[in-house]
């Protein structure tokens, strides 16, 4: 089981900010096939993954990242700190 | 290092004045001030800005480390709000110390930089009835060039 948290315009695509996910996904990317291929408001939000960010337990990264182990993936845009 | 992330109002003097007074042997303070500005002239009521609280924390100290291991820096200080902010707030601010002024000046850009798209903060400007996200610019991207090595 991992969690799965959304961010910005991400959270607002899917509707919901946080959900846990029982996954046998190896990679980030994998993740992603699994999510759209459950419902069209995750294939819309995940349609251009160029225009998304990962972040694999608080720590940003690709969508190649491993998922053993982990516990926390976020999902989210460009940040627009500052 | 001081580093604190809040949805309350911080008092830029306060935080200056405080910053420098208790630096030793510095002999230059460089303070950056981030402010919500309307882009479109008069059209937003609001910003809000959403983040990641877990993540948060940990990605502005890593930046503030990382500026920490690159220049000869006493201290650094950085605040950053989140939450509900109106046209002419303080969003953020960060502060720098270092014995000569080279270094608190750039160690500030970087800080900058780094947290426009490092830091994990999205803003969404309200004005009437629309919304919209503020989006990443590539420039911002571009800026992060220069610091690489």
């Amino acid at each position: 089981m991992m969690d799965v948290l959304y961010f910005a315009w991400v959270r607002e695509r899917i509707g919901l900010p946080k959900e846990r996910i029982e996954t046998t996904a190896a990679t980030v990317r994998d993740l992603v096939h699994e999510l759209q291929a459950r419902e069209a408001r995750y294939e819309v939000a995940f349609a251009d993954l160029d225009a998304l960010r990962v972040a694999v337990d608080q720590e940003l990264t690709d969508f190649d990242a491993s998922l053993k182990g982990v516990r926390e993936v976020a999902f989210f845009p460009p940040m627009t700190g500052g | 290092m001081d580093i604190r992330v809040q949805s309350d109002a911080f008092d830029l003097g306060a935080e200056s004045n405080a910053f420098a007074t208790r630096q030793s042997a510095m002999g230059a303070v460089v303070t950056f001030t981030g402010i919500v500005r309307d882009m479109d002239g008069g059209g937003m009521s609001h910003m809000e800005i959403e983040h990641y609280p877990g993540m948060t924390q940990k990605a502005l100290e890593a930046i503030a480390d990382e500026a920490m291991g690159r220049w000869a820096l006493g201290d650094i200080l950085i605040i950053h709000r989140h939450g509900s902010l109106r046209p002419d707030d303080m969003i953020m601010m960060v502060a720098t110390a270092s014995r000569h002024r080279k270094d608190a000046f750039e160690a500030a850009e970087f800080l900058m930089d780094y947290l426009k798209s490092r830091a994990p903060f999205w803003k969404k400007e309200h004005g009437g009835a629309a919304a919209r996200w503020v989006a990443a610019r590539d420039d911002d991207e571009d800026a992060l060039d220069r610091w690489r090595r």
